[in-house]
């Protein structure tokens, strides 16, 4: 019998919910949200982006509740997004000024500033440390003493871009500045076609498995693209509200942990005589160290620009079908009854039978 | 989650005020231009997208403490997602609730329009997957959004006439589309073609929210409500001529065709459930 016709629906959820509590608090250990939050860095870091808030501790909460679903993660932490007000927009943050604690640039060996490998597992070789296992506490801090020891504390200047060799040199394709203010893709439905600060946001939220399978469809052949990372870098930003009585009297509310990227891209740029071959950008930003996701984001920020026949090319088809909730949520209620619509299907199906 | 939200930790209704506000704006919009579906900044709430945010949102924007709110969901108001949406309003408003249609101020329903007869003092909130009746001529909303503005329906015309030449009738089951004021074009969300007769000209005002699509429509008290069909291929509702109530013996209304495991028996009972409860006491 169909379960919506089973009364008692309200005993059964509390029942479901007596389960998942259950489950969730199973075995003897417990886990402590702020280990979960110092020592789980990246997946915290990616519940944040794909939450849209940066909140480290709400985000090791969500995920204890939750069993450690990022689905779930993210749904609580946006869900509680709801009930803030929205007082602040922060001043527009340049990035050059990022506290940095990694930089690379896969386009030019030596860049100004030079390249700073930083924490990474990029050249790691993944094999199951087992001593990880047993390792104790005592340690493991006196490993962490002595190589704090050994850190250096260097003076260092602004960062500037890879890009701006380029721009110097007349080789960047020139976008003209837009100094509107960012649309607000949390308040607002999308007016397509949209502004890229829009599409620069939902790609920032997107799921990361969903627009890196659609980065990776475009560097396969769907969509025609062969970037080479200008500049990656990760790093921390320091927020800023303007203070309403004082101009120029800004509010330091705090820094955020961000990794960026600049894709450089072949573009046309097109002239009276012939064409002149120019370097686009592609461009993406996301909360945390988000490395494959940013080299992404930066992908689709270049596909989304040109016209084609890629999937990757068609700005509603990217950008309506990545948000965490949005599809989840989708395919999730497909496992709500649907009766009412199949009667009226059957409906039409046997009267058909019956002519 | 109750207990948190009880603690004063949350808003009432859990939305911020101004989330509020700019919803029931987006409402009078919609209740302006009947039909017309009004783009608005779809909030997050604790129940996932695709379960009825966006009627979600309209009802903690709309409700207040005196109001007395009934939820159904495929009719019945004990379906596991009317609970749970009930349970959240509740919980974060403290409002009473009911399964009597005539005792409700606000209804918000997934699938269904109750059987009695609404009132002009009561409100419908009805849950919406797919807000969009040009969705199937095309999918991006660029080129439908032109298409409403031009009025220019030609396309769904053309798919309500190509399934007459090949099935010999138009073969649409739930949310068969809607002209609204001789103007719009409206899906009515998936309720069966019994219950869209029940729109044209209603008591009530009808309040649709589609969450995940970011858009809210109305259709206002009084309103003409068509569906489309052709001449000479008149709409037909679903047939319920030979069914009765297993429970309350109702007939001429929506059922739920029930197959009993143990006795193999194949029988009706009223979709509505607050409606076939009643009968029965």
């Amino acid at each position: 019998m169909a379960y919506v016709a089973v009364t008692g629906g309200q005993e059964a959820i509390e029942e479901s919910i007596k389960l998942l509590k259950y489950y969730r608090t199973a075995g003897d250990k417990d886990l402590e949200t702020e280990a979960l939050k110092d020592k789980m860095k990246l997946l915290i870091d990616r519940v944040m982006s794909e939450s849209g808030l940066y909140a480290p501790a709400y985000a090791a909460l969500a995920l204890k509740q939750c069993e450690g679903s990022l689905e779930e993660a993210v749904f609580l932490l946006r869900a509680y997004r709801s009930t803030l007000a929205r007082n602040h927009y922060s001043i527009t943050i340049d990035s050059v000024n990022m506290r940095i604690i990694r930089r690379i640039s896969a386009a030019f060996k030596d860049i100004p500033g030079g390249q700073i490998l930083g924490p990474s597992y990029d050249y790691l070789h993944r094999i199951l440390e087992f001593g990880v296992l047993n390792e104790s506490k005592e340690e493991i801090e006196e490993w962490r003493n002595s190589y704090e020891q050994s850190f250096k504390r260097e003076e260092i200047n602004p960062f500037l871009r890879v890009s701006n060799i380029l721009r110097e040199e007349g080789l960047l394709e020139e976008v003209p500045e837009d100094s509107r203010e960012a649309f607000d893709i949390t308040l607002n439905k999308l007016p397509f076609p949209i502004p890229r600060s829009a599409r620069l946001q939902i790609l920032a939220r997107a799921d990361t498995g969903y627009i890196s399978g659609l980065a990776y469809g475009a560097l396969r052949g769907f969509g025609a693209i062969h970037p080479t990372v200008g500049e990656l870098r990760s790093g921390w930003l320091s927020v800023e509200i303007p203070y309403g009585l004082e101009e120029g009297q800004d509010i330091y509310v705090g820094e955020i942990l961000v990794t960026e990227v600049e894709c450089f891209m072949p573009a046309v740029k097109k002239t009276k005589g012939h064409d002149e071959m120019k370097v686009g950008i592609g461009y993406g930003c996301v909360f945390g160290r988000n490395e494959t996701k940013a080299i992404a984001i930066s992908i689709l920020d270049s596909t989304l620009r040109v016209t084609g026949e890629a999937p990757v090319n068609d700005e509603e088809f990217v950008l309506l079908h990545g948000d965490c909730l949005e599809m989840n949520g989708l395919l999730a209620h497909l496992k709500l009854p649907h009766y009412v619509t199949f009667q009226s299907k059957l409906d039409q199906l046997r009267k058909k039978k019956e002519e | 989650m109750t207990e948190t939200i009880l603690n004063g930790h949350y808003n009432f209704a859990f939305l911020d005020e101004g989330a509020k506000r700019e919803i029931r704006r987006s409402v009078l919009k919609a209740v302006a231009i009947p039909g017309y579906q009004v783009p608005f900044g779809s909030r997050e709430l604790p129940i996932s997208r695709g379960w009825g945010t966006g009627g979600l949102q309209i009802t903690l924007s709309i409700i207040g403490k005196k109001d007395c709110l009934k939820v159904i969901d495929q009719g019945s108001d004990d379906s596991v997602n009317a609970v749970s949406i009930r349970k959240l309003i509740t919980a974060t408003t403290g409002v009473l609730t009911t399964t009597d249609t005539q005792a409700s101020t606000i209804i918000q329903s997934r699938h269904r329009i109750p059987e009695e007869k609404m009132r002009n003092d009561q409100i419908l909130v009805l849950q919406v997957p797919n807000p969009d009746p040009l969705k199937s001529v095309s999918p991006k909303e660029k080129e439908s959004r032109n298409l409403h503005a031009e009025a220019e329906y030609s396309g769904i015309w053309l798919r309500l006439y190509e399934k007459i030449i090949k099935y010999g009738r138009t073969t649409m089951g739930a949310d068969h589309p809607v002209m609204v004021a001789g103007r719009y074009v409206m899906n009515p969300s998936p309720i069966p073609r019994f219950d869209n007769p029940k729109l044209n000209l209603s008591d009530c005002l009808c309040l649709f929210g589609a969450g995940r699509e970011k858009k809210i429509y109305a259709v206002p008290p009084y309103t003409e409500v068509v569906s489309l069909a052709y001449e000479d291929h008149p709409f037909t509702i679903e047939d319920v001529s030979s069914r009765s109530c297993k429970y309350c013996g109702a007939t001429n209304v929506y059922f739920d065709e029930i197959f009993d495991s143990v006795t193999q028996e194949h029988y009706f009972q009223c979709s509505d459930s607050g409606y076939c409860e009643k009968r029965r006491k």
